[in-house]
């Protein structure tokens, strides 16, 4: 089980590989469209990386309610309980 | 008169040089790309062809990590190739309205297609990636460079396999003539160096076998010539409307005089014996360009060294050029560089280009015992072309029965 530190920095890295941008900026309270500038296709690769890194499986009808970085640790944290 | 087009830039990735200085440099001096492959596939699979000519400088070494990954790899040596045109045209200022993209590939994202079906079955449907489908279009390319450049008056993607780079020249000319723009960045760009492709260019057995002497086995019009190898890579050219290219005073390497695409109706892959489809290629051009054969110093020939192409291209040369063909230097640049199939006609316009504007003469190499039944004057040696105003063709011949010629005039 990882805590949310490092569920926020495993994200981070996902991020980082797919857009270029600096883990350090991937923050929780961080909008992904409004603040990261990622698209609906980066998002899309950043959950099914996401996936596979935590081991969980993350709805699409769920996608759209995780508009921060913090809505994603959470909702990983949550279904990995 | 239809408006003159110019050619103010050149660029260009392949297996002998990741750039246009390298390429040409080493084209003169006469070296081979072809090389064993290094990838764990080709034992995996039993390969019956185990080498190609790949690229010298990786598009990670040019492309940024990010941009990298969201491009099958055709597209990485597009953008490459590209780039280092539009640089070299020196073009600062120019309506985007204005400006098109004409890039063509044989093959298209093969890479990321295979690379995803297997994902599919591997891992299942979630993990085939939201990139997959714009990183496979054939489009893509061509999608790529307009993204890069802000080109909004279209991008064209010509396919007709082998003849497809020289088909986009042929288009970029047609959207410069009729008005649709002014400035075009044209090219192919191919990355089928992969098992499959290998296995099935070789079940058809079009590719050589000399495995064991991977850099003599690109031989165009030597007896022991026994198909061709396998290359990639991209080249790029930046076609302008003269008067556009005058008015910001930009450097003119050569103008494209006149183009043509003919379609053989013949066979789906054998060329036409008779050569009757390029024959009419070759006329069509020339007359587009208002040349005479007697204008022509030099072809780029097609020429792949498959056992059966080679002959039918000299027999359309003949028909074309009648005797004066004796008096043509011709370069089969694919003894270098392998066959770039989509991309071979983009890459050899920048030599043709670079022939006229340097009047130097790119190396056949490999010509040990040229076929008695083609007697073309090739250039196995440095070789200066003429002063005063002369005229290149380059050849391209795609499975499909496509047939693309360029005619090319010094400035």
């Amino acid at each position: 089980m990882a805590s949310n530190e490092e569920i926020l920095a495993g994200l981070a890295e996902i991020v980082n590989e797919e857009t270029g941008l600096a883990p350090e900026s991937v923050e929780m309270d961080k909008s992904f469209t409004d603040d990261l500038d990622i698209d609906s296709i980066s998002m899309m690769t950043i959950v099914v990386n996401a996936e596979e890194k935590f081991g969980v499986r993350i709805p699409d009808e769920e996608v759209k309610n995780l508009k921060t970085v913090g809505d994603a640790v959470t909702f990983i944290s949550g279904a990995q309980a | 008169m239809p408006r003159k087009v110019v050619i103010t830039g050149l660029g260009a990735t392949t297996p002998i040089g990741g750039d246009v200085p390298t390429m040409w440099a080493n084209s003169l001096k006469g070296v081979s790309g072809a090389r064993t492959i290094e990838a764990d596939w080709v034992q995996k699979y039993e390969l019956p062809v185990t080498f190609a000519a790949q690229i010298t400088v990786p598009a990670s070494e040019v492309l940024t990590r990010v941009e990298a990954k969201r491009m099958d790899p055709s597209t990485q040596f597009a953008v490459v190739a590209s780039r280092e045109a539009w640089r070299d045209s020196g073009i600062e200022d120019v309506d985007k309205d204005r400006l098109a993209v004409a890039f063509a590939t044989g093959i298209g994202g093969v890479w990321t297609l295979l690379d995803a079906w297997d994902t599919l079955r591997e891992k299942g449907p979630r993990r085939v990636l939201p990139m997959t489908v714009p990183m496979l279009m054939p489009n893509g390319p061509a999608a790529a460079v307009s993204l890069d450049l802000g080109a909004r008056a279209g991008a064209h993607t010509p396919v007709s396999a082998c003849a497809s780079g020289t088909e986009a020249l042929h288009q970029g000319l047609e959207l410069i003539r009729s008005g649709k723009a002014d400035v075009v960045v044209c090219g192919g760009a191919e990355a089928a160096i992969h098992p499959m492709p290998i296995a099935a260019f070789a079940s058809m057995h079009a590719l050589s076998r000399r495995n064991d002497e991977p850099e003599l086995a690109s031989r165009p019009y030597d007896t022991g010539r026994d198909g061709f190898v396998m290359g990639e890579g991209a080249g790029a050219i930046v076609l302008e409307a003269e008067e556009h290219a005058l008015a910001r005073g930009a450097r003119i390497y050569a103008e494209l005089a006149g183009t043509s695409v003919t379609a053989d109706a013949y066979h789906i892959t054998a060329p036409d014996p008779g050569g009757l489809g390029a024959t009419r290629a070759l006329k069509a051009a020339l007359f587009d360009a208002r040349a005479q054969p007697e204008d022509v110093v030099h072809i780029n020939a097609h020429a792949t060294s498959t056992p059966v192409g080679d002959k039918p291209e000299y027999t359309a040369l003949k028909a074309a050029l009648g005797n004066h063909l004796d008096e043509v230097a011709v370069s089969a640049t694919k003894s270098q560089t392998g066959h770039l199939l989509g991309a071979s006609g983009a890459v050899e316009a920048v030599m043709t280009v670079l022939a006229l504007y340097e009047r130097k003469a790119p190396l056949t190499i490999n010509l040990d015992n040229q076929d008695p039944e083609i007697p073309l004057d090739v250039v196995t040696a440095p070789r200066d072309l003429p002063s005063g105003d002369i005229v290149a063709l380059s050849n391209s011949f795609g499975f499909g029965g496509h047939n693309a010629v360029i005619v090319l005039r010094s400035v």
